[in-house]
C-alpha cells in the first residue's frame, strides 16, 4: 500500500531514483539541485540504494560518466541545473545520438549574467533540440511519478533515447507537498531490471560513436527522430500502465475547465497551479478562461494539442524564458506554428514571464487574459510581450 | 650510448600476434601514434574496453561502417575521455555486485592525444584519477592537433613551427616549454605513471602491461613521431623516437607508488640537434636556437636524474 507522507519535493525525487534502483548516479552540486543528489548521496552512504556515485568534477564529466556507464547496461541517473545543463550541452547531443538511455533531472533555473539562482527554464529551453525527451512536472507527485516512468520509457528498446525531467527551481524543488510513496515491491514489478540491447561487453566487441560521413549521417538522425516521435506511443502505453498500477493518470496536455473556454491560458510547470487559481477567479467573474499544462514537451504531442484548443477564440501562451530576437517565447512558437496549417485557429498571444524566480502572480494572469481579449477586439497585439517589467 | 632497456615479460616469441587494433585502419604511413596503440592493445588483450577521445586515433579507426576495433570501443567527445572510462568502470561495477555482468577482469583503457589530455581534457582525467578509478590511461603524444591539421598544443616543443605557432618575422614556432604532463600526473600520487615510446617496444609492451595489471588509476605518456605534422619522412618514425630519447628530449622513466626509475639510462647523451635535424618543424632554428634548446634539455634531464637519486632512499 502506498503512503502518504510529507516530503521535500527534491527528496521525493530521491525517492524516486532509489526506488528505480539507479544503478550509476553521477552529478555535481548546483542550486536549486543540490538537495537532489546530497540526498542520492546519504542513501548510497546508508547502504539503502545499491549504485555507484561518481563525484565528478564537473557537470560535463557527469553526462559523459553517464554516457558510459549507460553503454555498459547500467540504468544512469543525474540531475542539474542552470549552468551545469549549459555545460552538459555538447554531450547531450550525444547521448541521444548514440540512443543512450538515462534520466536527468533539471531543477530549472535563470541562464546567467546576470547571475540568478532562481528559477525560470530558460536553461532547458537552450536544449531543446537535443533529441531528449523532455516533461514538465507541476507538483511533487508529478516529480516523483514522471522520475520512476522516465526510466521505463527511455529504456523501453522502440525507445533508447535519454530523458529530462524539468522541476522548477525553488518553486518545486524546495516546497514541501504530500507525496504518495508506493510499496518498492510495486515499483519493481512496473520497473524491471534494465536489459540493454546490446553493451559493451568484450564477449561480443561493438563500436559505439564512430565517424558519421555525408552517406549515412542524414539516415542516422532520421532513425533518431522517427525514435523520439515514435516515443509517443510508447509514453501513453507506459501512462496507461501505471494508471492501472498506481491509480494515477497522466497526459501529455492537462486541462482546466477548458469545456467551454473562449480564451486558454497554457503554460508549463509549478506555476500553473497559480494559474489555475487565476482562472477560478476570473470564472466567477463570468469570464471563459481555461487553462491546458503541457506535461510533455519533446516528442510535442501536435495532435494532442489542437485538440486541445479546438474551438476557443485565444490561446495565451505564458512563457519562462526569452528567445533572444526571436519570436519571444519559445513554446509560443512551437504552438504558433502547430495552428498554423488550421483552417480554424485560435488567436495566438505570447507573454514573457517569471524570468530569474520573478513570481508569476494572479494579477498577470489576469493582465495576460484582458490583454488577449483586447487582442480580440482590436484585432491586432504585439509579437510578444514581458509582463510586469518595472518601467 | 642508450642501453637496451631490460625485457620483463615481453620478448620477440611470446608477443601475442593477434592485432586487436585491426591493420585496416586510415592512418598515414609511418604513423607514430598507430605504432603505439597497436603495442598497447597487444599487451592489453581481448578483454578490454577502449574508449577513445576525438582525434587521429579516433578518425582512423572509425568511419562507419568500417572499425579497426576488435575490442568495444566507444567515443564520445574530445574532453572527457577519462570521465566516460569512469562511468564504465563504475558502472561495471556495480552490474558485477548484481550478477548481471561477467566476472572477468575487463582492462578499460581510455586513449587521448596530447591536446585531448594536456589541454582540453586535463579536468576529466585529473578528476577520474583523483577519484581512484580503476582505468588505465594512454596519452599519445604527438605533439600537435594533429587531426585537425597541425596546431600547436600545450605539449608542443619549444621552437617547434605548427600552423597556429608559425615561424615568421616575429616568432620562432612555438615559445613556451613543452607541458610535463606525466610530472602533473606523477602529483596526483597515482600508482603508476610511465613514459613510453614505440621505439622501444618491449619497453612500452612492458609498460603498458604493468600499468594495466595496476589496481587503480595508471598514467602511460607514449612519445608518438608523426610524419605528417613533424615533417619527416615516413621510414623515419622509429629512428626518430629513438633519437628523441637518446637525446633526452624525451626520457623514458616509470614512477611506481611515487618512485621515479629511469628506463633508458644515458651515460652520454646524443647531440639534440641530431634528433631536431630529422624534422621539418624545426627547420628554422638557428645555431644559437638549438644551443637554447640544449640547454633546456639539459637541465631537464638532470632534473630527472636528482629526482631518481632522491627516490632511490624512498622505501
Ligand atoms: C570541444 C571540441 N573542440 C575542438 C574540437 C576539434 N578537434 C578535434 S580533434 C582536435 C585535436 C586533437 O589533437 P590531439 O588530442 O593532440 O590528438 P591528435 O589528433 O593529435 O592525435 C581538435 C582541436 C572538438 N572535436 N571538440
Ligand atoms: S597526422 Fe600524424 S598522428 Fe595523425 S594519423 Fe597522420 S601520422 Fe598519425
Ligand atoms: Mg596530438
Amino acid at each position: 500500500m502506498a503512503k502518504r507522507t510529507g516530503l521535500e519535493v527534491s527528496l521525493a525525487v530521491s525517492e524516486a531514483v532509489k526506488m528505480a534502483r539507479a544503478e550509476v548516479i553521477a552529478a555535481y552540486p548546483i542550486t536549486p539541485q543540490t538537495h537532489i543528489v546530497e540526498e542520492l548521496s546519504q542513501m548510497v552512504a546508508d547502504g539503502e540504494l545499491d549504485a555507484e556515485f561518481i563525484l565528478v568534477e564537473s557537470e560535463h564529466s557527469a553526462m559523459s560518466a553517464c554516457c558510459g556507464s549507460s553503454a555498459v547496461g547500467a540504468r544512469s541517473f543525474t540531475a542539474t541545473a542552470s549552468q551545469g545543463l549549459a555545460l552538459m550541452h555538447e554531450v547531450l547531443y550525444i547521448a541521444s545520438g548514440l540512443r543512450l538511455p538515462m534520466v536527468m533531472v533539471v531543477a530549472n533555473r535563470a541562464l546567467s549574467a546576470p547571475l540568478s539562482i532562481w528559477g525560470d527554464h530558460s536553461d532547458v529551453m537552450a536544449e531543446r533540440d537535443s533529441g531528449w525527451l523532455q516533461f514538465f512536472a507541476e507538483t511533487g507527485q508529478d516529480a516523483f511519478d514522471l522520475t520512476i516512468q522516465a526510466f521505463k520509457i527511455s529504456e523501453d528498446h522502440r525507445v533508447l533515447l535519454p530523458s529530462i525531467v524539468n522541476l522548477d527551481g525553488f518553486t518545486l524543488t524546495h516546497v514541501i507537498e504530500p507525496i504518495l510513496l508506493p510499496e518498492q515491491g510495486e515499483v519493481d514489478a512496473f520497473l524491471p531490471s534494465y536489459e540493454p540491447p546490446s553493451r559493451l561487453d568484450p564477449q561480443k566487441p561493438t563500436t559505439v560513436g564512430p565517424v558519421g560521413f555525408p552517406e549515412i549521417y542524414t539516415e542516422v538522425k532520421k532513425q533518431q527522430n522517427d525514435a523520439l516521435l515514435g516515443s509517443y506511443e510508447v509514453i501513453l502505453e507506459v501512462w496507461d500502465e501505471f494508471e492501472k498500477s498506481f491509480g494515477r493518470g497522466y497526459k501529455p496536455i492537462e486541462h482546466y475547465k477548458t469545456e467551454d473556454a473562449e480564451i486558454l491560458i497554457a503554460i508549463a510547470g509549478s506555476m500553473a497551479g497559480t494559474a489555475r487559481i487565476a482562472v477560478d477567479g476570473m470564472r466567477e467573474e463570468g469570464k471563459k478562461v481555461g487553462l491546458i499544462r503541457p506535461r510533455l514537451w519533446r516528442p510535442f504531442p501536435f495532435e494532442e494539442f489542437r485538440n486541445s484548443v479546438a474551438g476557443a477564440k485565444a490561446l495565451a501562451v505564458v512563457d519562462r524564458s526569452l528567445s533572444f530576437g526571436g519570436q519571444g517565447g519559445p513554446m509560443c512558437s512551437e504552438m504558433r506554428s502547430a495552428l498554423f496549417p488550421l483552417d480554424e485557429k485560435p488567436v495566438v498571444t505570447s507573454y514573457i514571464a517569471g524570468l530569474g524566480g520573478r513570481d508569476i502572480t494572479i494579477e498577470n494572469f489576469r493582465t495576460i487574459v484582458s490583454d488577449t481579449e483586447r487582442v480580440l477586439e482590436e484585432g491586432y497585439g504585439d509579437e510578444y510581450k514581458l509582463i510586469g517589467v518595472k518601467e | 650510448m642508450a642501453e637496451e632497456p631490460e625485457r620483463k615479460q615481453f620478448v620477440p616469441r611470446i608477443i601475442p600476434p593477434r592485432e586487436l587494433f585491426a591493420e585496416g585502419n586510415r592512418a598515414c604511413q609511418g604513423c607514430g601514434e598507430i605504432l603505439g596503440v597497436r603495442l598497447v592493445m597487444k599487451a592489453a588483450g581481448p578483454q578490454t574496453i577502449v574508449v577513445s577521445a576525438t582525434g587521429c586515433l579516433e578518425i582512423v579507426s572509425s568511419s562507419y561502417p568500417d572499425t579497426a576495433w576488435r575490442v568495444p570501443w566507444i567515443h564520445i567527445a574530445f574532453e572527457n575521455a577519462a570521465a566516460v572510462a569512469a562511468g564504465i568502470e563504475s558502472g561495471i561495477k556495480v552490474l558485477r555486485r548484481k550478477n548481471k555482468y561477467t566476472d572477468q577482469r575487463v582492462n578499460i583503457i581510455a586513449f587521448a592525444g596530447d591536446g585531448g589530455t594536456a589541454d582540453i581534457g586535463i579536468q576529466a582525467l585529473s578528476g577520474a584519477v583523483e577519484r581512484g578509478h580503476d582505468f588505465t590511461y594512454v596519452c599519445t603524444d604527438n605533439e600537435a592537433y594533429m587531426n585537425t591539421g597541425i596546431q600547436r598544443s600545450s605539449s608542443t616543443p619549444y621552437g617547434a613551427s605548427t600552423t597556429t605557432s608559425p615561424v615568421g618575422k616575429k616568432s620562432k614556432g612555438q615559445n613556451t616549454p613543452k607541458k610535463n604532463m606525466p610530472m602533473i600526473m606523477a602529483a596526483h600520487e597515482i600508482p603508476y605513471v610511465a613514459t613510453a615510446c614505440p621505439s622501444y617496444p618491449y619497453d612500452l609492451l612492458n609498460k603498458a602491461k604493468r600499468a594495466i595489471a595496476t589496481r587503480g588509476p595508471a598514467y602511460l605518456h607514449i612519445f608518438s613521431p608523426c610524419p605528417t605534422g613533424w615533417r619527416h619522412p615516413t621510414d623515419l618514425t622509429v629512428e626518430i623516437g629513438k633519437l628523441g630519447v637518446e637525446s633526452g628530449v624525451f626520457p623514458l622513466y616509470e614512477i611506481v607508488d611515487g618512485k621515479l626509475k629511469l628506463n633508458v639510462r644515458l651515460e652520454k647523451r646524443r647531440p639534440v640537434i641530431d634528433y631536431l635535424k630529422t624534422q621539418g618543424r624545426f627547420r628554422h632554428l638557428q645555431p644559437e636556437d638549438v644551443e637554447d634548446i640544449q640547454r633546456r634539455v639539459d637541465a631537464g634531464y638532470q632534473k630527472l636524474l636528482r629526482r631518481e637519486e632522491c627516490d632511490s632512499f624512498k622505501e
